[in-house]
């Protein structure tokens, strides 16, 4: 009998729906079943899919079971049996057709995939070094730190194409290289420095204390920092790659060490991820022991460690400078540039800070070269860009695409399409500070240019779908709300031009403004983009302005009419319950938390106007379809009450 | 050389400099909140924004450094109009209340308003709704009117490096705040004021700012309190100082002052105790105000019949020079003695007198600027951030910039967070543990060979004493582990330029004068002399003791450290004064108490001086005054001193009076009048010259009735009315440079224009920054060979404990001054002994308990803190506080052979526990 991999989903979002317990069940049924010489049971990290999850993945031949609980166990591993059957009922069900598919290579969410970056990540052990070096791991720094010199990894970097993955698509290779340069410089200089102090002479006759005359940091010139701080909400690939497949960070960050002249390399991880945190931790501290970190590495003349540095939760510390700043210890506020990072970042020194993704994408671009990487994607885009797709979409998780993939083509064949037979209204890419894109830019390819040139961005890789149910102006105003209340409060800008302008579409979503507001609204927008001091308030505009550009008619309908077209402004709708409809179940009186609801059991019921307060609560609950939405004036559009699904 | 182009302006610029200084510097006014000259360029208001041509967007002018070849424009159409709506942001905010605000018409946003055009707002006022912080001492934070410009922050934390405010919370929300909204009084705030002159708004402001208001006048003259002379302006509205500022070109404060010149000056010099006539005692005790004439005449009459060494005069470190050198001239001249001398003797006496043995001059070799370029700092037994909180910034951005700091200190001073290394000995072991560091230097050949070949002496002596010390001993002796001597060594041997720092740990002891040797021999050994941000710099307490040493208020020198008992230097200053000389050096200031106890001293004239709670032993000091036969003190209150005087002769503040003051880097300053004399005060060179001129009238009428006879001294011989016949300060300078050298180029005229450091010994001198440059005043740098000595009281069964004594930052030497500011009082109402929780512990006292502290001379009673500061053994006090006069505790019997410090650091005392 071949021996067969149990691979068991221990990322984040399966190992909170229990997939530990999972793990530990399959194990002990296995051993059990006497079936310990055939399978081997593995953790795993993300496999993207979380919607699905817990996941647990059989190989070789890649069967996929999805929503497992403890109870399937037995079901799972009666099927290594001979005689076992696969159990049918965890199978993934296409959205469309319902039809069950057993292998994940089958299914689309996987099958359009170019996983490079998430490759391992749901294969092996984030916890075992040895998985990792089994598929290759290491060979990267090996290569480099073997047959490469500094300089030939900067221009292997910079003529693979990779921009910085963290959102703003500098180009990596550039950035490495001003930092290489900045880093010399600084050694330069503090050399001068030593011998005008006369301080060469004297270190070789002292005695073991020595060290204590050298600067505090001075061989500490040059630091790396991966910039884990993934802030957005609804965003989870740092920490899918973090929780997955550590070690690919950490070498991506030792080759940049060696590249830039870097001895220390920090990780900014958010202290909300504390099993990304764990997986780093001993990913570590199992390099450490394997001679990968450390003194001599690979007993070259190149000794490189990392720290871990827990944020505290800021968004805007997953701007570079305002990250910086945290490490230093200051409160995270950005400043201005130029100086860049690499020229002068963490204390001072010269900084290379890259995010998570781009680190991870090193060690393949080493090890199957620049040409390699640069094949795949767009002409300025290369390689792959990784998404959550979230939001109003049958399959939600995590892809990897190549760039160049268009919007529909994500949405429609991975994604599955709008669930519930609703129709897509507009996605929202790159976090809060996003734009949103309507239905006539599916077409879009997905790619940095391409994406900021429609007036969204790549951004943290959020893909927010919208269905025909969402509010585009209370959709802006709740991002808006978001990034004024993330502001630092350094500029003005942002500190005081965000709050002003969601004051206004509050007023908007309030029925209370005017077409004023609305130009108001839309020279602040620009103004702040102009002048704020760091991408969080340059950018947190975008999804007021590309909501104004692309469903301008929304605005008009909510300043001239008083009318929320979808529905969703509390303030310009009434529920109302159709007397035909209501068969008097009671369920809303119940439930109604103002007491708004008049009427005895079995006979229709009503609602008290003034006591409502629009919380939904019998929309939501009614089982009959006899809560309905309408405008104050009785005119009732075709609503979401009407094609509510049962 | 960088050509730019500001709004088709053409510039050129030498330095690496911002767009906006650029355009500051050549009248392009570019609005900005958030740029202030001395601080990092922050990028926060936005309202600096231009157009620069290959630039995309709107770069801010403060953080955008001039590159060649830059064409900017800066007022646009489309950068008014984003300014307006950034404006109209800041203003949406700010609660628009100007006409009750008190920064009306000092309000930055109001500059700016005006230079937008700002007609109509129409965003909706965004409500704050912050509580006002109103009852903090000296001002008052609103910061519904703040519009996070962060200077505050930044000028705390980027200069003063308090950290007592950051900003907190985010997005609308953000204000600047204390850590966890404490009060000022329970943060790291020192109540420096920095932040009040640097708000652009109301949000940060004096209590009493109203007041203040549109004052009268500005005078810009120098802080009375410490040595560093920072510059002050006063403002004054109707006779009354009502603001205190920094003045920001202040050469050695550059727009920083402390708490005490920055909110501790004007309720004392208008404070209701002060003296505004002569007062006379009478029989009952108590005091009868008299007029000038009758007090002066009564006076004259009473010291014309004391001859010689019968009388003692002690004059002031707090007066200008012009009064020192009056002072001193009527002493020598007048009463014909050189008993005369001032409070330096318990404070840098040992540094004078060391240092002009082993250099040749006891004041500081270098400048104060110098610190902050220093690669190593040595400080030691100084608390500069309490005692020169200004030396304490340049020490700040030393280690800020990467210098090492090594603090020396039996206490954890403040200091010590900045440190390298903080070394902490037994109170009195300097001698020890500094041997102990020039050990290791020479025995790890780290010394600087050439400089002690080429400019040293006696070098091959002091290593044979040195080579008898043992690290062990050492070690034993002042519990510093060897491992912090051997750094330390190397640090301070081969980090360089390092500059020593210290104070009254190093003089105030028995040994002082073996301890300013030690210090002294280190620098020449490593050659830390002469040079940059190097040297031996004594930092001088009070406001004027630099210039009172140098105006011959000592004993043995007259001014200019011309010693007495050369002949020729006396014939010149008696063919000056034109008349006889007494060749017979004085008494020190602690001698005249001794001589005055067994009333060999018979009178005294004290100007300016407490010493009953300044001088060691309080019941000797007072036992000596009450032996006086006649006693006149001169102050501007009535001091535990005065009240023992038969005459108390009122003289004015500082604000009152035209002078110099000559700081610790010996940088002389003009002190400029403000106000007029309270009452009937007076100056006091005014004071003494008409004393002068009066006894000299009473003795020229003696000597025309004893011409007949051939025995009367000589010294009556000659009137010299006209020697005090002085019309103003400015000519009594004239006369200081005429007579002392290292005065001689120095005039009001020059003055006026420029600060100048001594020595400047002719008007087209520039000064001296940096003392010893090619060679040393003596010539050679003298080695001197020193062994350690144990204090003269050791702690034993009876007094366990070694008391040593410290200054707060918040008071100043016997409290006259500060104790009479409410603020400084809320905040720092009491004495307390510190004491280290182990000995606490072993007796049974807590934190807040009240004791009796015992020493061989006398009790006082304090309330007890318990604080790890302090080491194991030692217990610590400040003399400030007249209720506990720490210095009835000290020992005054026993001087030091050459200085005659007594000792003022080391005092073995019992403490018993007492009623609440």
């Amino acid at each position: 009998m071949p021996v067969k991999t149990c691979l068991v989903c221990q990322g984040t979002g399966c190992v909170s729906a229990g997939a530990g317990q999972i793990h530990a069940a399959i194990r002990e049924e296995i051993t059990r079943l006497d079936l310990g010489e055939n399978v081997y049971v593995k953790r795993t990290g993300c496999h993207g899919f979380c919607q699905q999850g817990p996941l647990v993945v059989i190989e070789p031949e890649g069967i996929f079971y999805t929503r497992v609980k403890v109870a399937d166990v037995t079901d799972i591993a009666q099927s290594f049996l001979p005689q076992g059957q696969l159990v049918e009922r965890l199978f993934y069900r296409a959205p469309d057709s319902g039809k069950p598919i057993s292998h994940h290579q089958d299914i689309a969410f996987y099958s359009k995939q170019q996983r490079t970056v998430l490759k391992n990540c749901g294969y092996i052990d984030p916890e075992e070094i040895n998985d990792y070096i089994v598929v290759g791991g290491y060979d990267a720094l090996r290569k480099v730190l073997l047959e490469m010199s500094s300089e030939q990894v900067i221009s292997e970097v910079k003529r693979s194409g990779l921009r910085g993955l963290g959102g703003a698509g500098f180009p990596t290779g550039q950035k490495w290289e001003a930092c290489r340069k900045a880093s010399l410089e600084f050694r330069e200089q503090r050399t001068g420095d030593r011998e005008k102090t006369h301080l060469s002479s004297l270190i070789s006759h002292l005695s073991p204390l020595t060290s204590d005359l050298s600067p505090l940091t001075s061989h500490l010139s040059t630091f790396v920092i991966c910039n884990a701080d993934e802030g957005d909400p609804g965003a989870f690939q740092d920490r899918s790659v973090l929780e997955g497949d550590p070690h690919s960070v950490l070498e991506g960050l030792i080759i940049a060490g060696y590249a830039v002249g870097a001895k220390q390399g920090y990780i900014y991880v958010r202290a909300e991820y504390p099993l990304a945190v764990k997986r780093l931790q001993i990913a570590i501290s199992q390099a450490r022991e394997k001679g990968f970190l450390g003194k001599n590495i690979l007993g070259k003349n190149f000794d490189f460690d990392i720290e871990i540095f827990q944020g505290a939760g800021a968004f805007v510390c997953g701007e570079e400078t305002a990250l910086i700043m945290s490490i230093e210890g200051k409160r995270g506020m950005p400043k201005f540039r130029p100086p860049y990072p690499a020229e002068s970042g963490l204390w001072g020194k010269p900084t290379l800070l890259n995010n998570v993704k781009t680190f991870a994408n090193i060690r393949w671009l080493i090890n199957r070269g620049a040409d390699w990487f640069a094949s795949r994607g767009t002409e300025k885009s290369k390689g792959t860009a990784i998404f959550s797709l979230t939001g109003k979409i049958a399959n939600c998780g995590l892809i990897e695409v190549p760039m160049g993939i268009t919007l529909r083509e994500i949405i429609f064949v991975l994604g599955g399409g709008i669930p519930d037979g609703k129709t897509f209204k507009a996605v929202q890419t790159g976090g809060p500070s996003g734009g949103c894109l309507p239905s006539s830019l599916l077409d879009t390819p997905i790619d940095f240019d391409s994406l900021t040139a429609a007036g969204s961005m790549m951004g943290s890789g959020g893909m927010v779908v919208l269905d025909e149910d969402t509010c585009m102006v209370d959709m802006a105003r709740y991002f808006l709300d978001f990034t004024q209340k993330e502001s630092c409060g350094k500029c003005v800008p942002c500190r005081t031009g965000t709050k002003q302008m969601l004051g206004i579409l509050e007023k908007i979503t309030g029925g209370l403004a005017e077409s004023n507001d609305l130009i108001k609204l839309q020279e602040l927008a620009e103004m702040i983009q102009k002048t704020a001091l760091c991408g969080l308030g340059k950018t947190a505009t975008n999804p007021v302005l590309t909501t104004i550009k692309y469903f301008y008619d929304e605005y008009e309908s909510h300043i001239k009419n008083k009318k929320c077209p979808a529905g969703v402004c509390k303030a310009l709708i009434t529920y109302e319950i159709l007397s035909d409809k209501c068969n008097g179940c009671h369920l809303c009186f119940k439930s109604c938390p103002s007491e708004a609801i008049k009427g005895e059991p079995k006979k229709a019921h009503s609602i008290i106007y003034e006591k409502c307060i629009k919380c939904g609560i019998c929309f939501t609950l009614c089982k009959f379809a006899a809560v309905e939405i309408s405008h104050p004036d009785g005119h009732c559009d075709k609503f979401r009450g009407s094609q509510k699904l049962r | 050389m960088k050509r730019i182009i500001i709004d088709g302006k053409q510039i050129e610029l030498e330095n690496k400099t911002t767009v906006f200084e650029a355009a500051k510097q050549n009248g392009v006014y570019i609005p900005s909140l958030c740029y202030y000259s001395q601080l990092a360029p922050h990028g926060a208001c936005r309202l600096c924004i231009a157009e620069i041509d290959g630039m995309k967007g709107f770069p801010t002018t403060c953080t955008t450094y001039v590159e060649d070849g830059m064409v900017v424009r800066t007022n646009t159409g489309l950068l008014q109009n984003l300014r307006c709506q950034i404006f109209e942001l800041i203003l949406s905010q700010h609660n628009k209340s100007c006409t009750t605000c008190a920064k009306n018409l000092r309000c930055e946003l109001q500059t700016i308003a005006a230079y937008l055009g700002v007609e109509r707002l129409t965003l909706p006022f965004i409500e704050k709704d912050i509580l006002v912080y109103n009852d903090e001492p000296f001002f008052n934070r609103d910061y519904n009117l703040c519009i996070l410009c962060g200077r505050c922050v930044r000028v705390c934390n980027e200069i003063r490096k308090n950290n007592a405010v950051d900003f907190a919370f985010r997005g609308i929300k953000t204000i600047p705040c204390t850590s966890f909204s404490k009060k000022l009084e329970n943060s790291n705030c020192e109540f420096c004021g920095a932040c009040v002159d640097i708000c652009p708004t109301g949000a940060i402001l004096e209590k009493d700012f109203r007041q203040s208001l549109n004052p009268d006048k500005v005078v810009t003259t120098i802080c009375p309190y410490c040595g560093v002379g920072c510059s002050i302006k006063l403002e004054i509205k109707n006779e009354k100082i009502v603001r205190i500022a920094p003045d920001i070109d202040g050469p050695a404060n550059k727009g920083q002052l402390c708490v005490k010149g920055r909110f501790g000056i004007k309720e004392f010099v208008h404070h209701k105790d002060r003296i505004t006539s002569p007062l006379a005692r009478q029989p009952d005790g108590s005091f009868k105000e008299i007029s000038w004439e009758e007090a002066l005449s009564v006076i004259a009459e009473k010291f014309a019949k004391y001859q010689g060494d019968e009388i003692a005069v002690i004059s002031s470190a707090k007066c200008t020079n012009e009064d020192d050198y009056i002072i001193q001239k009527f002493a020598r001249t007048v009463l014909k003695t050189n008993n005369i001398d001032h409070c330096a003797r318990l404070c840098h006496a040992p540094s004078v007198a060391g240092l002009a043995q082993t250099l040749g001059s006891g004041a500081m070799t270098n400048s104060i600027s110098e610190i902050a370029d220093a690669k190593t700092i040595l400080s030691i037994g100084s608390n500069s951030t309490a005692t020169h909180p200004v030396i304490g910034l340049k020490i700040k951005k030393a280690v800020a910039h990467g210098a090492k700091l090594i603090v020396i200190n039996p206490k954890k001073i403040e200091l010590c967070r900045f440190a390298y290394l903080s070394l902490h000995h037994k109170p009195g072991t300097d001698v020890a543990l500094l041997n102990g560091i020039a050990k290791v230097i020479v025995d790890e050949n780290l010394q600087d060979e050439k400089f002690i070949r080429e400019r040293c002496e006696n070098y091959d002596e002091y290593i044979t004493h040195l080579s008898n010390i043992s690290l062990e001993d050492v070690e034993k002796i002042t519990g510093v582990g060897k491992e912090l001597i051997i750094k330390t060594s190397r640090i301070y041997a081969t980090q360089k330029p390092a500059t020593i720092l210290y104070g009254m740990g190093i003089t105030q002891h028995t040994h002082g004068t073996d301890n300013v040797f030690v210090i002294s021999n280190l620098a020449l050994l490593t050659g830390n002399i002469g040079k940059p941000s190097t040297g031996l710099n004594p930092l001088r307490g009070q406001n004027n003791v630099q210039g009172a040493c140098d105006m011959g208020c000592l004993p043995g020198v007259y001014p200019g450290y011309q010693k007495i008992d050369d002949a020729s230097v006396r014939e010149k200053f008696e063919k000056f004064y034109q008349t006889n000389l007494n060749p017979k050096p004085g008494l020190t200031l602690t001698e005249m108490f001794k001589e005055a106890y067994v009333r060999k001293v018979k009178a005294m004239y004290i100007v300016g001086a407490n010493p009953i709670l300044s001088a060691p032993c309080l019941k000797h000091s007072e036992c000596s005054l009450t032996e006086l036969e006649f006693l006149v003190v001169q102050d501007m209150f009535l001091t535990e001193t005065a009240k023992l005087a038969a005459f108390v002769l009122p003289s004015c503040s500082f604000a009152e009076k035209d002078g110099t003051y000559t700081n610790t880097e010996r940088r002389v300053q003009l002190v400029n009048k403000a106000i007029k004399p309270l009452g009937e005060s007076r100056s006091d060179w005014l004071i003494v010259c008409e004393l002068a001129k009066e006894i000299l009238k009473i003795r020229r009428h003696l000597s025309l009735q004893k011409e007949e006879n051939p025995t009367v001294s000589p010294f009556y011989k000659e009137g010299i009315e006209g020697g005090f016949d002085f019309q103003n300060p400015s000519g009594i300078m004239d006369e200081i440079a005429k007579l002392t050298p290292i005065y001689g180029g120095i005039s009001y005229k020059r003055l006026s224009e420029k600060t100048l450091k001594w020595p400047c010994p002719d008007e087209n001198h520039p000064g001296t920054d940096i003392l010893h440059r090619e060679k040393f005043t003596r010539g050679k740098g003298l080695f001197m060979k020193v062994s350690y000595k144990p204090s003269t009281e050791l702690p034993d069964d009876d007094y366990p404990l070694i008391l040593t004594t410290e200054r707060l930052l918040y008071h100043y030497h016997t409290g006259s001054f500060t104790r009479k500011v409410d603020g400084i009082n809320k905040i720092s109402p009491e004495e307390h002994l510190e004491i280290n929780p182990s000995d606490a512990e072993k007796l049974g006292l807590s934190d807040g308990d009240f004791v009796k502290v015992v020493s061989r001379r006398g009790e006082i009673r304090v309330k007890l803190q318990v604080s790890e500061n302090v080491l194991p053994g030692v217990v610590s006090m400040s003399f400030h506080f007249a209720e506990s006069p720490t210095n009835a505790l000290m020992n005054h019997a026993v001087l030091d052979p050459v200085s005659k410090m007594p000792e003022l650091k080391v005092c073995p005392v019992a403490l018993r526990r007492t009623n609440n």
